[in-house]
């Protein structure tokens, strides 16, 4: 009988507490500065790990250094120079050597494909799921990690859970749910923030993107009808605001998209629409090609940057490998989310500039403020294969070189 | 055994693969990584198919040689021991191997060993030579459409006529090392 006392005590107090400490000041907006010292604490215990992990590390034996971005030192040489030659000068049987080794330079590394996975993280943040590269080093690290689990499943996880199916019901309650995610956002240059009548474009990461970028303003959302979970936050949201919901075959239909579209902002009184060029979530660490549909509607362009902290909780959700409830899981059990969202001038597209050129422009920005590497990748080939024309653009540099302008075959096409 | 392999790599292999490849600890658990993730199937192999999905691999001339290099002959999936075989041959040369003893057998990196692997690339049919068909389809690989059969036979006759010492019109490997050497 004890024991049953004993656990209505403790949910009597538990519930109290979710309700006096999250929900009310949540409700009006107020903080009670909980999360910052959180943060505060959460920085502390990761940095001292580090430490822990890197001391443990050099006891242990003498490791090479090796580039906490890449496992190997690519040669970046153009073909030119990696062929050692000038132009027209002669095949010879080493030209092989060339491109065995960028061949397998791809293999060990290549970047594309790793953007499709999670970022990986030079110290470890205590999360087992990030733990790849680093071995037991101390008791005391073990004591801290096991800590961490149980703070994070037995209490994060349950306050999380509970305010998260509050917001599913409220739409208000986004400031809720971002505080239940432990997320401080940094907003940066509110001026900019997307008007009434324009379009707004983004990086991917996460469907959590959208939920930031809401918090701060409403917009018309358009993008691809999901089944379970994500369908009923979907058609929960249509009900409060109008959005664009496609279906991804309909999309191929891009001129219907467009018009649509284009039907959208006309009526310049209506919310602005949020689009994801990218068309697929990337694991935030670089910027995918802008498909140009987005940039062809016209209108004025607001371009945000949305750069989360990957110490504190990875993100990135990669839906052909986990489907939204586990992915979502994973995100309540994370330390936090830590992001910055920049916001940056309106742009347009200029006189004589096409849609691809603009998109390009576009994305150049958003990666420059964000910190992001710019990728020409397509981000479709998460799940489809490379296009032939690259490899015959490859193949036709080579001829160029060994044979000389004169005479190749058909080089106008 | 499961349907599913273990994903973590056991100590005991580690150590093999060390001694045979001469990796370090931590290369090895890098390499292991991104060999399970590549394995779209999860089943501890890969298939021609997985290596193809690295574009910058997919775009490469050579590439389906490449690939080629990695299977054993007429199978089409290749284990983590036979990947990191491959690779070592790729492994740079650390100063402190430098002064080994003569005698011990040869590293997989060595550079009589590179020269192998590009031999092979050439040498479809394993014959030991480099026969002026299979330097034709390499070079075919290589320039795509853009240069003229006509041409591309001059290119190749040439090449074997300054490679070739005993006159059998083909390239032996003593013959590919001395054209390397110039």
């Amino acid at each position: 009988m004890d024991g049953a006392e004993l656990a209505g005590q403790i949910l009597y107090t538990w519930l109290t507490l979710v309700l006096g400490l999250i929900l009310l000041p949540s409700a009006f907006g107020v903080s009670l500065g909980i999360s910052e010292i959180y943060m505060k604490i959460l920085v502390k215990t990761l940095e001292w790990a580090t430490l822990r992990i890197e001391t443990g590390v050099a006891k242990q034996s003498v490791l090479k250094n090796s580039a906490s971005v890449g496992i190997i030192q690519r040669d970046e040489s153009p073909m030119e120079k990696g062929l050692s030659g000038l132009r027209g000068r002669d095949f010879e049987l080493s030209d092989v050597f060339y491109f065995s080794k960028k061949g397998l330079e791809a293999i060990v590394e290549d970047e594309v494909t790793q953007r499709f996975s999670s970022e990986e993280l030079v110290s470890w943040n205590l999360l087992t799921r990030t733990n790849v590269n680093f071995q037991y080093v101390s008791p005391r690290l073990t004591m801290v990690w096991v800590l961490g689990v149980i703070v994070r499943y037995c209490v994060l996880l349950p306050l999380r859970l509970k305010n998260f199916l509050s917001e599913v019901v409220h739409l208000t309650c986004c400031r809720i749910c971002v505080r239940a995610l432990s997320g401080t956002i940094h907003y940066h240059n509110r001026q900019y923030r997307p008007q009434k009548g324009g379009i707004c474009v983004a990086n991917h990461t996460s469907p959590i993107d959208v939920l930031i970028l809401t918090t701060d303003g409403c917009y018309t959302m358009v993008g691809q009808v999901h089944g379970g979970l994500m369908g009923i936050i979907q058609r929960s949201m249509v009900k409060a605001c109008p959005h664009i919901w496609f279906e991804r075959s309909e999309m191929k239909d891009r001129h219907l998209v467009i018009r649509r579209l284009k039907e959208h902002i006309a009526l310049k009184e209506e919310l602005p629409i949020l689009i994801f060029p990218e068309g697929t979530c990337i694991n935030n660490t670089s910027v995918m090609m802008f498909k140009k549909g987005s940039f062809e509607i016209g209108g004025t362009i607001h371009p945000v940057a949305i750069k989360y902290n990957p110490r504190f909780g990875d993100a990135f959700w990669n839906s052909s490998k986990y489907n939204i409830v586990s992915y979502l899981l994973r995100v309540m059990t994370s330390w936090a989310i830590v992001c910055d969202v920049w916001y940056m001038p309106p742009m347009t597209r200029e006189e004589g500039e096409d849609a691809v050129q603009f998109a390009n422009r576009v994305k150049s920005a958003i990666a420059v403020q964000g910190g992001l590497t710019e990728l020409p990748w397509d981000g479709g080939l998460k799940r489809a294969k490379v296009k032939d024309t690259f490899k015959e653009e490859q193949q036709k540099n080579y001829s160029k070189m060994i044979v000389g302008n004169g005479s190749l075959k058909s080089e106008l096409d | 055994m499961g349907s599913r392999a273990s994903t973590l790599l056991r100590d005991e292999e580690l150590e093999e693969i060390k001694k045979e490849t001469g990796f370090s600890h931590s290369q090895i658990t890098r390499l292991y990584s991104r060999f399970t993730s590549l394995d779209k199937g999860e089943n501890g192999t890969l298939s021609r198919e997985d290596f193809q999905r690295i574009p910058e691999l997919a775009i490469n001339p050579l590439g389906d040689r490449i690939i080629n290099a990695f299977f054993p002959e007429g199978e089409d999936q290749v284990n983590f021991r036979g990947f990191m075989r491959t690779l070592a041959h790729f492994r740079p040369i650390e100063d402190n191997e430098k002064s080994k003893d003569v005698n011990g057998p040869e590293p997989l990196n060595s550079r009589s060993n590179k020269l192998h692997f590009a031999f092979r690339l050439y040498d479809l049919d394993k014959d030991d030579k480099i026969s002026r068909d299979e330097l034709l389809q390499v070079l075919r690989m290589m320039v795509g459409v853009n240069i003229s059969d006509e041409q591309l036979g001059s290119i190749a006759d040439r090449t074997i006529q300054e490679a070739d010492q005993d006159g059998d019109s083909a390239i032996s490997f003593t013959e590919f090392v001395k054209m390397d050497n110039h």
